[in-house]
């Protein structure tokens, strides 16, 4: 069980939380000028390294925020947390 | 085997105890274990094998122990264990069992499992002296630290500011230091969960087999397990001993029973090596090169055919034959939470690697350090190998091995899912490296090309029971119940589960039964007025200065052109362009709405509205607030609800002119401050009325006070169900699942068609979302007007076809309806839009039955009825 550090309650236990996917996928400005190829690609495509990986997470026994996160895939290790109003750490 | 006259470090003989085994009294101490206490009375099989029936008995002093299996049932209860695994306590019955458990049908006794949260600097797991070591190094560091022990020794283990657990085992090593440990405690068992900021494996290492014919006789054991049960038991258990090793570390044991009063030979299957030239110094007698080729004995080994250079043989008289294959560092932990290995040539094992996560340690001899070296034995050869077991709980032979392997199988794992061999309650931890030998030689291959099988926690057995602790029973689940909840089961209503909500199913009068209650209140509310608990509805409020901007992107109709004091119905779509929830939106305000959802759907809506509003959106000046159990909420269906409402002495003027269907009015009712909602999911005139939750019980006695003389019933979700599907409407999660958008609901009307966007809308125009001949939904009526189709009755084209028979659909919902007096059903099915009036059949369990595509709207098709 991951020790998963909320940015807003500190270290919690991975029970408390929700896995929420790849992070960084914007919502298009305007979906009805996408091609058919270009929403699929919104809707079903997500990157799946191993190694670092950008991933939302959501505290939902807790603070209920939404937050982001880098995991090593490889090791499933969680390298940082960070709010989704911060830029991801380098 | 006997107990003798003094020794034993574990046990306490001024305490002496009895215990039961298969009928029969045996003496024990304070501080056996049941296969001591076993030994100790001579009882030598313990339970047959599981798939040959062989006599089975004690191989091992540990948890490791592959052989000698029971059953506890009495003070605990525990359907298979390990003979070695279990504390003997006075009055314990047991009695043998083939590995497998059988459950009793009752609630077995035993106290029930508390659960313990730590958190710890350090946890050390291995109570041996690299154990003890690690624990008082973290102490003198300033560490909370915690000692885990899987004997009941306490012994060693008493060190100052160390939480010290004994009879505690491990079960498994997980991410970031969490730890589970089983504390088997008689009288008192216990489950920790620790989080650890650093993790000390101290597992120590195991013993190995080595295969030779009838290796699994009683009488054929471990040496370190013969040395054991002599230091720490006081029991000798044979008095003609051949110990058969191909390491030093045996000496110790031919050394201790020889001292204990046995007879005993030493078979060495090493030509020199200055542990043996002490041995001899020392008057042990020694084979040196030879082997143990079979185990002699019927049901206890009587003697043993030894081996020797240039085909020499020799029978010796024997009552034990203790084994030393060499010893694998005990790594199951380790393995579980993705640490490495490399194979020692020296040690013929595997050793850690140094991969693990940088919190994790081992130390002492899990690390192979230590270890004696010596070669390996995959098995002593002879011609016919089908007695030289290696996986004894599976049964399985170094010629089932073989044969595997013989079969193309060229991996360990590969041999593990034919055989099952490590895949038993030991997981094979003393044959796992002899098995992976055993393919390594048959493949003409090195020592170690082989990788040892993967281990997953836990690492040893753990009981249901102690996972689930006290949560079970009313504990397993909390209840939902309503304000109005006692009045309901004063009237004797049948409740239902709707996730954690207990609502009421039906209000049966005397000896009705479930249709006879459901007809008369489904009757009650289309001929004169029903009164049903609805506090259980989803409730959200969504508040601030873009509530409206907000929901028009979250609901596929508009709710910001929709007036203060109005309601309306409208669906959620997921992005994917299908129905993900429904509900009415009612304007409290310019910036404040209020959401119904489904009773199930509530957290789940809330849930999708914080992701949007937080990921996407949080430029958005809005707040949700789940309000579900602010208000209770009575709603009042039929023809006379607004006599009903008005018998209760309301404030509000009820006519439809002044208050419209799909509006909303404060007032009060019966005196309680009121806010009522002209909303039906009954199709007849119907007012919600919603309060502040703790005067739901007044409203409602206030309600059926008035009512009752007009003849209202209160009516429960069966009959609310009844009165949906009569009017077709669905409910999401029933008649759709998933792969449903609005239109194939038949319900375009509700998909906006102006240029803004809302969540799933460009799905819509996918060319599989937009298809025609999608799965829609439909009415269907039986020919024969009694016939209930069963929900989820598969529809078909054609009668009596020959499967696989093309599949057009499912029913979905399917009731009696009372007012029609004939059976009805939604359904699902592929281009049913188009296809009204047609036949297709329902294939049911006694052959398939005709049924007409019908509108799924039954009853009142032109809506004339809710205005009253």
């Amino acid at each position: 069980m991951l020790l998963i550090r909320c940015p807003w309650c500190g270290p919690r236990d991975e029970v408390e939380f929700r896995y929420g996917g790849q992070a960084h996928v914007v919502y298009p400005a305007d979906p009805e000028a996408l091609t058919d190829e270009g929403w699929a690609d919104y809707l079903f495509m997500r990157d799946n390294p191993k190694g670092l990986f950008r991933e939302r997470w959501v505290h939902s026994a807790g603070c209920r925020r939404w937050f982001n996160a880098v995991r090593d895939t490889a090791s499933h290790r969680l390298v940082a947390t960070y709010r989704v109003d911060e830029e991801p750490p380098a | 085997m006997r107990r003798l006259d003094d020794g034993g470090s574990a046990i306490d003989r001024s305490r002496p105890l009895r215990v039961t085994f298969e009928g029969r009294v045996l003496e024990a101490f304070h501080g056996d274990t049941l296969a001591s206490a076993l030994l100790a009375n001579d009882v030598a099989e313990v339970c047959p094998s599981p798939i040959q029936g062989r006599p089975r008995g004690v191989m091992t002093a540990g948890t490791e122990e592959p052989n000698a299996f029971v059953e506890v049932s009495a003070p605990w209860f525990d359907p298979v264990v390990a003979a070695t695994a279990v504390p003997v306590v006075d009055g314990l019955v047991a009695a043998g069992r083939p590995g497998v458990g059988v459950l009793p049908r009752e609630p077995a006794p035993g106290p029930p499992v508390e659960h313990l949260h730590r958190h710890v600097e350090t946890i050390v797991i291995g109570g041996g002296p690299s154990g003890v070591a690690a624990a008082y190094e973290a102490v003198s560091r300033g560490h909370r630290t915690i000692l885990v022990h899987d004997r009941h020794e306490e012994a060693t283990l008493t060190t100052e500011g160390v939480t010290a657990l004994t009879g505690t085992t491990a079960t498994g090593v997980y991410d970031d230091g969490y730890v589970v440990l089983h504390e088997r405690t008689p009288g008192h068992p216990r489950l920790w969960h620790v989080r650890a900021r650093r993790v000390v494996l101290a597992t120590g290492a195991t013993e190995r087999l080595i295969p030779f014919a009838a290796n699994d006789l009683p009488g054929v054991m471990l040496a370190g397990a013969a040395w054991a049960y002599v230091t720490r038991y006081g029991v000798l258990c044979g008095e003609r001993v051949v110990v058969f090793t191909t390491n030093h570390w045996a000496y110790t044991t031919a050394r201790v029973l020889r001292d204990a009063g046995a007879e005993v030979l030493v078979v060495d299957a090493s030509t020199h090596g200055s542990a043996m030239d002490a041995a001899r110094a020392d008057g042990l007698e020694v084979l040196a090169g030879w082997a143990v080729a079979a185990a002699h004995g019927d049901r206890h080994v009587t003697g043993a055919r030894l081996t020797g250079p240039d085909g020499a043989t020799r029978d010796v008289e024997a009552d034990l034959v203790a084994v030393s294959g060499g010893w694998t560092p005990a790594l199951t932990l380790y393995r579980g939470i993705g640490g490495g290995l490399r194979y020692d040539e020296g040690r013929s094992c595997f050793v850690p690697d140094g991969s693990a996560p940088d919190w994790l340690e081992v130390v002492g001899a899990a690390t192979g350090e230590g270890l004696p070296t010596g070669p390996l034995i995959p098995y002593v050869p002879a011609n016919d190998l089908s007695t030289h077991f290696v996986d004894l709980q599976r049964d399985q032979t170094v010629a089932d091995v073989l044969t595997a392997v013989r079969r193309g199988l060229r991996s360990t794992e590969h041999v593990k899912r034919a055989t099952y061999i490590g895949t038993a309650i030991d997981q094979g931890r003393t044959s796992g490296v002899v098995t992976a030998q055993i393919v390594n030689d048959a493949l003409g291959e090195p020592q170690g090309s082989q990788g040892s099988t993967h281990a997953r926690p836990p690492a040893e057995p753990i009981p249901f029971s102690a996972l689930a602790g006290l949560d079970s029973g009313a504990l397993l689940d909390p209840e939902r119940v309503t304000s109005i909840h006692a009045w309901h089961v004063a009237r004797g209503a049948v409740f239902e589960n709707v996730g954690q909500w207990k609502r009421s199913w039906y209000f049966p009068q005397g000896a009705e039964t479930l249709h006879e209650t459901v007809a008369r209140e489904c009757l009650a509310v289309r001929e004169r007025a029903g009164v049903m608990d609805a506090s259980t509805l989803g409730k959200i409020e969504v508040v601030g200065a873009d509530a409206a901007a907000f929901l028009d992107r979250i609901y596929t109709n508009r709710m910001s052109t929709l007036p203060v004091a109005s309601i309306r119905y409208g669906f959620m779509l997921g992005l994917d362009g299908m129905v993900f929830d429904d509900g009415v939106a009612m304007r409290l305000a310019e910036d404040r709405y209020l959401l119904t959802t489904t009773t199930g759907g509530a957290a789940r809506v809330l849930d999708h509205l914080e992701e949007w509003l937080q990921t996407e959106w949080p430029e958005l000046r809005v707040y949700c607030t789940s309000v579900t159990e602010q208000w209770a909420v009575a709603a009042v269906n039929g023809p006379l609800a607004r006599e009903v409402v008005a018998a209760t002495a309301t404030d509000v003027d009820l006519a439809s002119e002044a208050f419209p269907f799909m509006t909303w009015r404060d007032g009060t009712v019966a005196g309680i401050p009121t806010r009522l909602c002209r909303v039906s999911f009954s199709g007849e005139l119907a007012y919600e009325l919603h309060v502040p939750w703790w005067h739901g019980a007044a409203l409602w006695e206030a309600v059926l006070a008035a009512g009752e003389p007009l003849g209202l019933v209160p009516y429960g979700t069966e009959a609310m169900h009844v009165l949906r599907a009569e009017k077709g409407y669905v409910i999401v999660g029933q008649d759709t699942d998933g792969t449903m958008t609005p239109h194939d609901l038949d319900m375009s009307w509700i998909v906006r068609r102006d240029d803004s966007d809302f969540i799933g809308r460009r799905s819509l125009r996918r060319p599989d979302t937009a298809r025609e001949g999608r799965t829609q939904l439909v009415g269907l009526l039986t020919d024969d007007p009694g016939l209930v189709l069963l929900e989820g009755a598969q529809l078909v084209e054609e009668p009596g076809g020959t499967p696989p028979v093309p599949m057009l659909g499912h029913v979905t919902s399917s009731y009696r309806s009372p007012v029609l007096g004939r059976s009805i059903a939604l359904a699902v099915v592929k281009g049913g839009a188009s296809r009204h009036g047609e036949t297709i059949h329902a294939a049911l369990a006694g052959g398939d039955v005709p049924v007409t595509i019908t509108s799924p709207v039954f009853y009142d098709p032109e809506g004339a009825r809710r205005d009253g």
